[in-house]
């Protein structure tokens, strides 16, 4: 994680600015601007773009027909149904829309640090559908990602997929049946190496031997949970009656989840011995390790990542931020792809995640991936880590309509993304983006206007049946900041 | 001797130095010629000093640009590079780093970015640039060859923390055995991160915001700047004491001494500010104390583009890969202000301001090509652009005869991510392209087949 505004975290704040804020928060859903979910067109057609498909090669003048949010044809020339929403792509590149595979938006809080395994928690009960950084990681071609609970514990919250579905409501932002997840962590973080806190008292595990003692006691007791509840439900089933069932563990569950094949561990990591160390682990336990985040040494051990079957997520070119990641090199993800392990390439940074088009481009030079194998580190292969490559992911017939739209071949600096849709409906459009802002600079120098009148007359201040519905919100933009901040502890 | 015998023995050396001409072999980067001479020939020249030179050849001799054109002759003892179907262009300046000062920010033992104290205009950055810094040899791969290290000023790579005169800036090449043969300029700028008037501050160990009442924050505000301002005055009173003659060497003020050029508008000022009334607040002190002002940062700078041009005020831009602060603002806020200020008229440059992501300012730039900046803009604004605010433009940034021989040799467009860089000059010598993310790539590709 890194984002420029988490060094000046002391912002000037006028007090006409901080009430502004939060008169702008609580009018949002009021303004023009307000997020409110774009059309959903029955049907869609994209024509005269290069399509790159990713699963089945480039074509050149092609088109994509969309009904009710899936892909129903992709071809050369399809004619236009009537009725159809049709997207002249001229000279525009189509792929299909970006997956995060580690990301920390869309989030209330992002790190329960206080117990070294939060395995009880889950992001999905923190969503916050309101954050902009999911629309600007959707004006950066990204339609899914993968929210993960940050890295200050062993054993952390639990993790989900969501589309960026910007102006929905929480409950619609989920990826429908993508296999839930859990964050573990490995290394510096977990162990609470740069992070000092005055007269606090050091938290378990402070060192690498430990982080492994508490992940194995965490499953050790997961063991004996489930073994106890097995046992229940098959006295149950056996016609039993009168049964006392075991207590219920709320820590414990997600884990048994894990043993049972139905949860995706997905771990953070750097060095090549822990990441060892986890694999040891999870053949103990008899589970399996779904994808290695950040994994910046996995290159000296590609070969065993590749046996075990295990995902691994990265970086482009972050290093020596720490003394676990002075070992990253941007080769880091060609020469994993090489030996066979399935890489994709991530941002763990609303502002990083604005252009992962670009950073998967880079693997191209460093380390000589071609253009395509560039192009699935961030569509097909997150797709595939994630277990959602039946949806998304590649752009094929059946698939979901989650598609990305560019003015240049996206695999460069100069691409710039001009729509982005979602299940077929276009969640970001540059253009409609651009010919808005005007109508919201007039109303914030209308509410500009508004509160220093407002300031200046405090006795005539409104009677309280008129004040707004909504209670006040936390004012100044917390999204960026507070996840960029609450992502120093832990995150990287 | 008979005529015809010196006839014969003319032709005979003539044929001798002929054959050494045509059988020097040509340079790979690493083997230096005995005569410092070195010619790349057949390339597309870029010189930012003209229109480019389609079949060109560039001359370096005794770390200088001895001659660039398209019928240049190739002199004689000169190693060759021939470089058909490849680029050539003035090495990238960037503008602001921490290189050399840091190593991993989170270890502070490998950090020397910012002194303790609010004043601290002696240090200098030079001092504790490590020449053996890893990110020195990365980074340059890039086809950056010179930068400024900046003391003070915060950054990812810095463990945060920042005085208000945080010392002077100091201008490298990314290449030398010890500091003095890495040395441009010693003390290129003096930092100043201009107190800012702030009503909310993050404390990190309790990881929450503190809010403070606007009065207390301009109280606090104003008692900075008075400081500040005690520091010019008794600078400047310094100066003139020892223009007098009057300053004894017990009386030496070191701090002073250093402020003393500052004052005296020979040094430029480095200001770091960042929100348009940071901005405007120091672009008044500057001209209040007579300062030459170089904003550095400038996030806000689009909202104060008419009174930066009107004080000719130039700026050294944040990357333009950052998100915008407000929630209000366009998403490409900080993309879209490069070719908002070129369209009017000001003078920038694209810095990194780190240390490990240095290698990113290509990307930057091209991604403000993206967003509206004219090209060739854009390559000016991380070559001669820099060079030019720091006041090394004679020296530096663009490929013209006399300047000092700082050059890549590219496959393509130096902005563009895809983009080698095949062949690297330093003060005139081939310098190599080799580093310690290109030795760990060999040496685990090389890695045997695991057994399992």
């Amino acid at each position: 994680m890194r984002t420029t505004t988490m060094l000046n975290a002391s912002r000037l704040r006028s007090p006409i600015l901080y009430v502004l804020c939060l008169l702008y928060l609580i009018c949002l859903p009021y303004s023009a601007s307000a997020a409110t979910p774009p059309e959903a067109p029955s049907v869609v057609l994209i024509q005269n773009a290069t399509v790159m498909t990713v699963s089945h090669g480039t074509i050149e003048h092609g088109a994509i027909l969309i009904k009710d949010g899936k892909i129903a044809e992709v071809g050369q020339s399809i004619k236009a149904p009537a009725g159809a929403q049709v997207i002249d792509a001229s000279g525009l590149f189509v792929i299909p829309g970006i997956i995060d595979c580690h990301s920390h938006i869309a989030a209330e809080s992002i790190n329960e640090g206080s117990v070294s395994v939060s395995s009880m928690v889950t992001m999905e009960e923190v969503l916050n559908p309101d954050d902009i950084d999911i629309y600007r990681d959707l004006a950066g071609g990204v339609t899914s990602a993968n929210i993960l609970h940050g890295s200050a514990n062993s054993i952390g919250g639990q993790t989900l997929v969501i589309k960026l579905r910007w102006g929905q409501p929480a409950s619609k932002l989920p990826f429908e049946g993508a296999m839930p997840g859990i964050k573990f962590a490995l290394g510096e973080n977990p162990k609470r190496s740069n992070f000092s806190s005055r007269g606090q008292p050091q938290r378990y595990p402070a060192t690498r031997m430990g982080v492994e003692e508490t992940i194995r006691g965490a499953f050790s007791e997961a063991r004996d949970y489930k073994k106890a509840w097995d046992d229940y439900n098959k006295r149950v089933a056996a016609g039993e009656k009168n049964l006392i069932p075991p207590r219920r563990d709320l820590k414990l569950e997600p884990l048994v989840e894990v043993l049972e094949g139905k949860r995706y561990v997905h771990s953070h990591c750097y060095r090549e011995d822990e990441i060892l160390m986890l694999l040891r682990v999870a053949k103990e336990f008899g589970f399996k390790v779904r994808t290695f985040q950040h994994v910046l040494e996995g290159y000296k051990i590609a070969d065993e990542l590749a046996a075990a079957g295990v995902g691994a997520s990265t970086f482009s070119d972050w290093w020596a931020y720490k003394v676990e990641a002075y070992d990253a090199i941007p080769y880091n993800a060609a020469l994993m792809t090489r030996r066979g392990v399935i890489v994709s390439i991530n941002s763990d940074s609303a502002e990083e995640a604005t252009h992962l088009n670009q950073e998967a481009a880079k693997s191209m030079k460093y380390g000589g991936l071609s253009h395509d194998e560039a192009l699935k580190m961030v569509t097909l292969n997150p797709a595939i880590q994630l277990g959602i490559d039946k949806r998304v992911g590649t752009i094929d017939v059946g698939k979901d309509a989650d598609l990305a739209i560019y003015n240049h071949d996206p695999l460069s600096a100069y691409a710039v993304v001009q729509k982005a849709l979602i299940d077929g409906r276009v969640y970001f459009d540059r253009e409609k983006d651009i010919a808005n802002r005007p109508e919201i600079e007039k109303e914030k120098k209308a509410l500009t206007e508004k509160l220093k009148k407002a300031e200046k007359k405090p006795e005539e201040k409104k009677s309280p049946e008129k004040k707004p519905e909504e209670k006040p919100k936390p004012p100044a933009p917390a999204s960026t900041p507070t996840a960029a901040v609450a992502s120093q502890g832990g995150a990287l | 001797m008979s005529k015809a015998c010196n006839l014969r023995f003319l032709y005979f050396l003539s044929f001798i130095c002929l054959f050494y001409l045509i059988s020097s072999p040509p340079v790979h980067g690493q083997s230096q010629s005995p005569s410092g001479v070195y010619a790349i020939t057949h390339a597309k020249i870029f010189t930012l000093a003209g229109s480019p030179i389609e079949d060109g050849t560039l001359v370096i001799r005794d770390g200088k640009i001895a001659a660039v054109g398209s019928s240049v002759e190739v002199p004689a003892g000169a190693q060759v590079i021939d470089a058909k179907g490849l680029q050539v262009y003035p090495g990238l300046f960037d503008a602001i780093t921490q290189m050399g000062l840091s190593e991993i920010g989170a270890v502070s033992a490998t950090v020397d970015t910012t002194e303790t104290g609010s004043f601290n205009p002696d240090v200098v950055a030079a001092t504790a640039v490590s020449p053996s810094s890893e990110h020195i040899p990365v980074t340059r791969a890039s086809g950056i060859t010179e930068v400024l290290a900046v003391p003070g000023s915060g950054g990812f790579d810095s463990g945060g923390g920042r005085g208000t005169l945080g010392g002077q800036a100091s201008a490298i090449h990314l290449a030398g055995w010890t500091i003095d043969e890495m040395l441009i300029k010693k003390s290129a700028a003096m930092v100043l991160n201009f107190p800012e008037i702030q009503t909310q501050t993050f404390d990190f160990t309790t990881f929450s915001r503190r809010e403070k009442p606007y009065t207390e924050a301009k109280q606090e505000y104003d008692r900075q700047i008075n400081e500040l301002t005690d520091w010019m005055d008794r600078a400047r009173h310094y100066s003139q004491a020892v223009e007098k003659g009057s300053v004894s060497k017990y009386d030496r003020d070191l701090k002073l001494e250093a402020l003393a050029p500052v004052v005296r508008g020979e040094l430029p000022v480095l200001v770091f500010a960042d929100r348009a009334r940071d901005i405007r607040n120091a672009v008044e002190f500057c001209d209040k104390q007579k300062l030459k002002m170089i904003l550095a940062g400038g996030e806000e700078a689009f909202k104060v583009k008419d009174l930066l041009r009107s004080k000719e005020v130039p700026v050294i831009l944040r990357p333009m890969l950052s998100l915008p602060d407000e929630e209000d603002e366009p998403y490409d806020r900080e993309l879209s202000q490069p070719a908002e200020l070129a369209a009017a008229g000001l003078k920038f440059a694209i810095a990194s301001f780190d240390n490990s992501f240095a290698r990113r300012l290509g990307q930057n730039a091209a991604n403000a090509v993206a967003y509206g900046l004219p090209y060739d803009q854009a390559l000016r604004a991380v070559t001669i652009n820099p060079a030019q605010i720091l006041g090394l433009g004679n020296q530096i940034g663009t490929l013209e005869q006399g300047k000092v021989a700082n050059v890549i040799v590219t496959n393509g467009d130096p902005l563009e991510l895809t983009t080698d860089v095949k062949y690297l000059f330093i003060k005139g010598q081939p310098t190599s392209l080799e580093n310690k993310h290109h030795r760990l790539f060999e040496k685990y590709s090389n890695r045997p087949k695991a057994s399992n």
